[in-house]
């Protein structure tokens, strides 16, 4: 295009090389230094003892060899893998709302918008909300289930039951989110293939199995994403909740991690980003699943 | 209380100005992050930090209150990240971490000079390597806090023997109450009560040797105390779900007579007479004897330190120098300001049913000697990982075994 | 549409359907609804154990009113939006550039550079938290507003350039070979060509990360301390340690906090929720 004017100058002939560049310089430069360069760092440091403050030791791989006989870390480990599993319920339970919600009756969208915005809340607020729903003497719940004739149960205070409370805080907002995701996708199901489905008999469960949910498949995609992501992240209810207790028994990696490194006894920064390398390499996992169904995607889009 | 407060400053603007003239000249802003977030010790550090701001017209002062839990996982980063010229912090071992890292000022020099008169007495709790590193401001007695008027209505009298607390204990449940409060989330409570059990089982030497890391967790010594303890757990007696309180919301069980007793320091008092007990209704008694070993008592003394990294020094130096001055520690430990006992032995001890009883016994009915506290004494890792094994412990005394064994290697490792 | 509208059922389906919505709905928001219930008790209510009866007075601007006027949660509030809306003008800044860069131009490693802003937004926190503390305390933007705000905008530019990216691609490519035609420059199409076509994108990404910043708590306890520099969501911890047990104000403290990002959401509720569900349908 460019040549239809005599004698271009560099800056001329290169525009559409150099123009992404310019926009891109800002944006990248930040994330590398802020994002990028941090994630190579902390496999570095993990590889050091070190205060934050002083020299660091090089001591190879012995903070990971810590972290093998460290029983908090081998809870954490195993609190993730609850909060992996049982996160992943906000996808049925969002869809099961959305299915519910999916009607056009008065004041619907109030309605909708209603069951929505638990997830605008941030998860301070839900994690003291619930705190205090779940407290033994003055929480609703126990008001609820004792007038029900059930024993009055202390969730943040049970080892065995903390964990879970605080997922059941986590996948309130979660399954908000899931929730308005399949709303927006049922909106766009084409209403021909239901009209189809009816006329060969297909009816409740079975339509939704084998005509509505194959047209959800992009909803649930991301709804997916977004609650791996949110169940690995899982932080701020943890911290607020129970600040991993009793007795350790709430912690998960995250929380552990942040525990070490910012510990009053002393910064273990280099055994706080072993941990942190652990979670990522986790995580890394379903980053890579992530970008290759992406990749995909995009190549199918060239075509 | 306001008024005896500026008084009390005035008084002393006019003494400090002539012993040290500089002081006048003090110029700049002076950081200051304190702990005192409770709303008693809020108003007194308010108060401190205006009437300095007042004194030294060229000096601007800051204060920032920050959660007194959160403080303890937030100091080190405040010290290193960005670093403020005063901070409250605890004294003896729990110093420790600060001073061997350098972020406190070494003060020693000030109390060479003699920068504090009357304060001879405690600076002990503020040396470490031979060195000061900071001053107290205020220390408070622990012991048993309870229900004068529910013990009177069941015929029971202050306890002096186990054997005493534990028949008392008994009374109590057969009247539908329990017998101890108790919030034990941030764990340190619970410290508390293993201080004592241990002090008065195996005596206060051995307590602190084991604070020292000199004996095993997994000892016969240490099963004693813990044995002694799961005779009242195994009885009831203390309140229920106390892991999901703090300590503040364990009060309203007292408040409301649904425990008769809390083992608690003298802070509590301000807290409890607020939500309407009466001193008929209160009172305190010491921690009874177990075995035949001389008293010991756990006095917590609470601190102000600069920051190595401070940019005013000299602001910070004389600002310690002010809060430790008899004038000013008699102000602030009176009834209606912390409610506790001043670090000046030239300061008076108000005049109030608890500060007395708590001045009486530690300086009279504790010859064994004079604890810090768990997670004072203990150095710090080996206490937090301690507290949170001692939480447990009275929430399934059963665990105790698996308990131990993991305490005992954490000693292991932590004091090698 | 599925399942089958309720119009088409019986009268008694229609019926039911209508009762039990709002019973739907007060379940699923009765944790909140406990909260606001608090929030308006007297303290002597909690006192005397009665925590879910008739409230012995209506105390709505006696606990509010100290909520606003006897602590520092007003300072709290101006911090966030100090932090947020920085963050908001300078992410979506700097992510509609990198969007349009990786939108409209071919090049080689385009997509290498866009998988690296997806990838990157999705990184768990823990694995950035050491060297991030470390480059803000040696910048001296430790407990400063600043340096929470120069990482919010980075991290953000990840999630926000994903957005951008998308969100140009789907524009008609047309436009803006015709406005090459004509010899337009390129910063220049940028700006009045593609900008005016992207407010809708804009106006949801704003809503969106207001939202995310608002709530970030993590960033905040790591980057900063105190009232100087702390946004809301860290300071209710320090509120909450002012009125412990006090659960009246801690409810009306919590409320408060929680207000911006839901009036928010429920003023641009469109553009919210089509940033949300970006990609959702296909």
């Amino acid at each position: 295009m460019s040549t239809t004017t005599p004698e271009p100058g560099w800056l001329q002939r290169n525009r559409m090389t150099i123009t992404p560049l310019l926009f891109l310089l800002p944006g990248v430069l930040f994330f590398l230094v802020y994002v990028i360069s941090p994630i190579i760092q902390s496999f570095n440091i993990s590889l050091y003892e070190w205060d934050g403050l002083g020299e660091a030791t090089f001591v190879g791989l012995r903070n990971y060899e810590e972290l093998a006989s460290d029983r908090a870390f081998e809870i954490s480990l195993w609190n993730n893998l609850k909060w992996l599993a049982l996160y992943l319920l906000a996808i049925p339970a969002g869809l099961f709302i959305a299915l519910f919600l999916n009607q056009n009756v008065v004041g619907i969208r109030l309605y909708k918008s209603l069951f929505f915005f638990p997830f605008v809340i941030s998860q301070v607020v839900v994690g003291l909300v619930f705190s205090w729903f779940y407290l033994p003497r003055e929480g609703l719940l126990n008001a609820v289930i004792t007038t029900f004739g059930f024993d009055p149960l202390n969730i943040l205070g049970d080892p065995t039951l903390a964990t879970y409370g605080i997922i059941a805080a986590g996948l309130w907002p979660q399954t908000a989110y899931c929730m308005i995701l399949y709303l927006t996708g049922l909106n766009a199901v084409d209403p021909e293939q239901i009209e189809a489905g009816r006329l060969d008999g297909a009816k409740g469960v079975r339509m939704l199995w084998h005509v509505i949910l194959p047209q959800l498949k992009p909803a649930t995609f991301i709804a997916f994403v977004v609650t791996i992501i949110g169940a690995l992240r899982s932080f701020d209810l943890i911290s607020i909740m129970t600040n991993g207790g009793p007795f350790g028994s709430t912690r998960v990696l995250s929380f552990y991690m942040f525990e070490k490194a910012l510990s009053e006894y002393g910064f273990r920064m280099g055994y706080g980003s072993a941990i942190a390398v652990v979670l990522f390499l986790i995580m890394l996992v379903f980053i890579a699943y992530f970008l290759w169904s992406m990749y995909r995607e995009e190549r199918a889009a060239r075509r | 209380m306001f008024h005896k407060f500026t008084k009390a400053v005035a008084a002393l603007a006019l003494t400090t100005g002539l012993v040290t003239p500089a002081m006048a000249e003090l110029s700049g802003t002076l950081r200051i992050i304190s702990d005192m977030s409770n709303p008693a010790p809020r108003a007194i550090i308010e108060g401190l930090a205006a009437d300095f701001d007042a004194m030294h017209p060229d000096l601007t002062v800051e204060l920032e209150v920050v959660d007194r839990d959160a403080w303890k996982s937030q100091i080190r980063n405040a010290l290193t990240a960005n670093p403020p010229d005063v901070v409250n912090w605890y004294a003896a071992n729990r110093m420790g971490p600060y001073v061997r890292a350098g972020l406190f000022e070494d003060v020693s020099d000030m109390w060479e000079e003699g920068a504090f008169p009357g304060l001879e007495s405690v600076k002990g709790a503020m040396t470490m390597d031979g060195k000061q590193w900071g001053v107290p401001y205020t220390y408070y007695q622990w012991g048993i806090y309870y229900r004068e008027d529910i013990f009177k209505e069941l015929g029971l009298t202050e306890p002096a023997t186990f054997e005493e607390e534990v028949a008392n204990c008994q009374v109590v449940l057969d009247s539908g109450r329990k017998c101890y409060s108790i919030g034990s989330k941030f764990l340190w409570t619970a410290g508390g009560w293993f201080d004592y059990m241990n002090m008065r089982t195996n005596g206060f030497d051995f307590h602190m040797q084991l604070a020292r890391g000199e004996v095993e967790w997994t000892s016969d010594e240490v099963r004693a105390t813990f044995a002694n303890w799961r005779r009242l757990i195994d009885m009831g007696a203390f309140v229920d779900d106390h892991q999901t309180y703090s300590w503040q919301e364990a009060l309203p069980f007292v408040v409301k007579g649904e425990a008769t007793a809390y083992l608690i320091g003298n802070f509590a008092v301000p807290h409890l007479r607020e939500a309407g007990l009466t001193d008929d209704q209160l009172d305190f008694y010491q921690f009874p004897k177990i075995g035949d070993f001389p008293m010991g008592e756990d006095a917590p003394t609470d601190t102000f330190h600069v920051a190595s990294n401070a940019s005013n020094k000299e602001a910070a130096r004389a600002f310690l120098q002010y809060v430790t001055s008899v004038d000013v520690q008699t102000a602030i430990n009176g009834p209606d300001g912390l409610g506790q006992l001043p670090v000046n032995a030239d300061a008076s001890v108000a005049d109030d049913e608890f500060i007395q009883q708590g001045f009486e016994m530690l300086s009279g009915n504790a010859p064994g000697g004079i604890a810090q506290f768990f997670d004072r004494d203990f150095p710090a890792e080996m206490a937090s990982v301690g507290m949170e094994g001692l939480q447990e412990f009275m929430v399934f005394p059963d665990n105790l075994d698996d308990i131990l064994n993991r305490l005992e290697s954490a000693r292991k490792r932590i004091y090698k | 549409m599925f399942p089958t509208p309720i119009e088409k059922r019986s009268r008694g389906a229609q019926i039911s359907y209508q009762a039990l919505l709002p019973v739907a709905l007060l379940m699923w928001l009765l944790p909140l609804v406990a909260v606001a219930l608090f929030s308006i008790r007297p303290l002597a209510d909690f006192t005397n154990g009665n925590y879910w009866g008739v409230p012995s007075s209506f105390e709505f601007f006696t606990n509010y009113g100290k909520v606003f006027f006897e602590s520092d949660m007003p300072r709290y509030m101006l911090n966030s939006f100090l932090i947020t809306v920085p963050t908001v003008v300078g992410a979506v800044a700097l992510s509609t550039m990198t969007g349009f860069a990786l939108g409209i131009y071919r090049f080689r490693g385009n997509l290498l550079i866009f998988f690296m802003f997806i990838a990157g937004n999705f990184v768990p926190f823990q694995i950035l938290m050491v060297p991030v503390r470390d480059l803000t305390v040696s910048a001296g933007l430790y407990d400063t507003k600043m340096g929470l705000v120069l990482f919010h905008i980075a991290f953000q530019t990840g999630f926000c350039t994903l957005f951008m990216r998308n969100f140009i691609r789907a524009l008609p490519f047309e436009l803006i070979e015709a406005a090459r035609v004509e010899g337009i420059a390129e910063w220049r199409i940028f700006w009045f060509v593609v900008l005016p076509l992207m407010k809708p994108a804009l106006a949801a990404l704003a809503v969106l990360i207001f939202t995310f910043i608002w709530n970030d708590y993590f960033w905040a306890i790591v980057l900063t301390q105190g009232p100087d520099a702390q946004p809301v969501t860290a300071g209710i911890t320090s509120f909450n340690s002012q009125f412990v047990a006090q659960y009246h104000l801690m409810s009306a403290g919590s409320i408060v906090a929680a207000i911006p990002p839901v009036a928010m959401f429920f003023l641009m509720q469109r553009h919210f929720i089509a940033g949300l569900t970006l990609g959702a349908v296909k």
